[in-house]
């Protein structure tokens, strides 16, 4: 007996109830459709959070001054000890895993170039930032050490600022003033776009940070006058981050003098760690979707097993004359199973479709990132193929086991 | 249902050989359909040693008596039995579908021989509902008779019918012994037992006569 002309028995004798056989997919339809969209919209915020820490990058730490907790810092940030020249230095001393180290000091300050004024972020950075926070140099170059040392007034601008500034004319040699201070433009930034909060990366300036604090913080550098804000740094790849993370508190502990025990004055954060966790709820609740979509799915299995009892109770005395002309058990337990199964196939197949289709249109009129991924449209259509198995087995196996002569009396 | 025992068939001894025509007579309830049944593996008896063309039916596999109802038997029932809503010739292709032993054998040319042979070229493609009861009976026959097996059973064939068709379906048994065909045939119908050559007749379960006649 060949499998194709199982097939079609199925085919016709699915066809002869068309409503019932529709009614009965229903359920898997809904089941696999939603088991698609569930996981589309999971896999697809995953992305995006993954997105988001290639961003920063996977290898980064941050160290700020204060301390780490995070709801309303009590003590606040300006309280604790500045970190220092001498703590990059140190830092850079004692760890040879460091692939780039550079401090941050920022503030906000208006700019004017010829007639056009703007008002944007400048930070103040070592060369090492552009590599650590994974700048791109579009045109001209980055800060020499050199650069960074004396103070020179340069700057490196971003996107937006070309735009609002310069108009989008080359900007790379045009002298820009901030705070007053006149710059020249060294380089251009190439764009990074919008942070997780929404928030463009490209409004920014940067110059160095020894220029910085002399000519453009102003600010609290009074007292300590080598402040840097805060430091930003890479470890090797290869590197257990979470292990470098534990050495450099340690380290850090010790630079500031801290007694055992007492509290850390400032933070040492991972932050592809924090994002991670920040977005365990919402992966939880993506797993936790996906589950009720493939209950729907075992529920549309049940519609099929049930479905299938009543044809096999209807059915009986074709089963007892299939049977009288010489059918064998595995014959007739094999044509039930088909049956069901095909019932999933074809409705996991609408399933594909409504599920894609919505996921299509989750995507175009939602917020909601979606990310269909092929595997997962064969994973949906195998486990319909199973649920067909699993629950068109018993009513097969007891269609088989019917004995020829009471089926053929049925009435 | 009740506790009791019920005997449908005891002490029977009994030898068909090939190519007989033998007719199945007795009252209601006597055991005509449970010795039909028993010869075409459908049941298997609770006692004692029934062999149909060499084969011993007692005690063998599913599978066994499978390929037996397939290849040596041809069953022609008194309600037809045709599956609804599928055309003649694909009711008279079945068994050739559960067939493992032909190999590759035009199985729509064979059913078209057959359905020709019951006089059917005409009615293939109809659906049963679409024949009279005549035609569904030759349709049935035809169908025993796909898988050219050695022996046809038939039990009350004609009891459906009125009295025209009958003889029309009994011309056709006729036409099948004369090629070889053993025949088996229950019946109330003294025609019948008239046009066979060999009488059984059963009552409470017994084989109480057993009649052959010369050939008219
Ligand atoms: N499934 C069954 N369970 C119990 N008893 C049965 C069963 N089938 C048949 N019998 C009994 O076996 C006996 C013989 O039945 P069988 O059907 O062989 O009679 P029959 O000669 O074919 O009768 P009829 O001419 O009415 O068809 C009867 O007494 C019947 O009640
Ligand atoms: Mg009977």
């Amino acid at each position: 007996m060949e499998m194709f002309k199982t097939i079609s028995i199925a085919l016709v004798a699915l066809r002869l109830n068309a409503l019932r056989s529709f009614l009965t997919m229903l359920g898997i339809i809904i089941g696999i459709a939603s088991v698609i969209v569930m996981v589309s919209v999971s896999s697809g915020s995953k992305q995006e959070i993954e997105r988001a820490i290639d961003r920063l990058g996977s290898n980064m730490l941050t160290i700020r001054p204060g301390t780490s907790t995070t709801g309303g810092r009590h003590g606040g940030a300006g309280s604790a000890a500045p970190l220092t020249e001498g703590d990059i230095t140190r830092l850079k001393e004692r760890f040879g895993f460091l692939e780039g180290v550079s401090g941050s000091l920022s503030t906000s300050a208006p700019v004017v170039f010829g007639n056009s004024n703007w008002t944007t972020g400048i930070i103040g950075i070592h060369a090492d930032y552009i590599k650590v926070r994974q700048w791109v140099i579009e045109e001209g170059r980055n800060f020499t050490d050199r650069e960074i040392r004396s103070g020179a007034k340069v700057a490196l601008v971003g996107q937006d600022i070309i735009e609002h500034l310069f108009d989008g004319n080359p900007s790379v040699g045009e002298r820009i003033r901030i705070k007053n201070v006149p710059f020249t433009v060294i380089g251009t930034l190439q764009e990074k776009g919008e942070s997780t909060f929404g928030r463009s990366l490209d409004d920014v300036i940067f110059i160095p940070i020894s220029t910085a604090r002399m000519r453009v913080s102003g600010r609290s550098s009074r007292g300590v006058p080598d402040m840097v804000g805060n430091i930003y740094l890479t470890v090797d790849l290869n590197r257990d981050i979470r292990i470098a993370e534990e050495e450099l508190v340690e380290f850090m502990r010790e630079l500031r003098k801290l007694a055992p025990g007492a509290q850390d004055d400032f933070s040492v954060r991972n932050f592809s760690e924090f994002i991670r966790a920040r977005n365990e709820t919402s992966s939880t609740l993506g797993l936790l979707l996906a589950a009720t979509a493939a209950i729907a799915l075992v529920v549309g299995g049940i519609g099929i097993m049930n479905i299938m009892l009543v044809s096999v109770t209807e059915r009986t005395r074709e089963i007892g004359l299939r049977l009288a002309v010489g059918a064998r058990r595995r014959d007739i337990l094999m044509q039930f199973l088909v049956e069901a199964v095909t019932l999933c196939l074809i409705g996991s197949f609408f399933g594909v479709v409504i599920g894609v289709g919505a996921g299509e249109l989750v995507q175009r009129f939602s917020e909601v990132p979606v990310l269909l991924n092929i595997p997962i449209i064969f994973i949906a259509i195998g486990s319909a193929a199973f649920v067909g198995i699993f629950f068109g087995f018993y009513p097969a196996r007891k269609a088989s086991l019917l004995s020829p002569i009471e089926a053929l009396r049925y009435e | 249902m009740g506790g009791e025992v019920i005997h449908a068939l005891r002490d029977v001894s009994l030898k068909i050989n090939k190519g007989e025509y033998v007719a199945v007579m007795g009252p209601s309830g006597s055991g005509k359909s449970t010795l039909m049944n028993l010869i075409g593996a459908l049941d298997v008896p609770t006692s004692g040693d029934l062999v149909v063309n060499g084969l011993n039916l007692s005690g063998q596999e599913s599978d066994t008596l499978a390929d037996f109802r397939n290849l040596t038997v041809g069953f022609v029932f008194q309600q037809f039995n045709l599956l609804s809503r599928t055309s003649a010739l694909e009711n008279v292709k079945l068994p050739l579908f559960y067939a493992r032993h032909l190999g590759s054998i035009n199985a729509g040319e064979r059913a078209r021989k057959c359905l020709q042979q019951v006089g059917l070229s005409d009615r293939m493609h109809h659906d049963p509902t679409q024949l009279s009861g005549g035609q569904q009976q030759r349709v049935a026959i035809a169908r025993a008779l796909v898988n050219q097996p050695s022996v046809v059973l038939a039990d009350e064939p004609t009891g459906a019918l009125d009295t025209k068709t009958s003889v029309e379906i009994l011309d056709l048994f006729q036409q099948l012994n004369d090629k070889g065909i053993t025949l088996i045939v229950v019946t109330h119908d003294p025609e019948v037992a008239e046009v066979s050559r060999r009488n059984l007749l059963f009552r409470d379960g017994r084989l109480v006569d057993d009649v052959s006649m010369a050939r008219r």
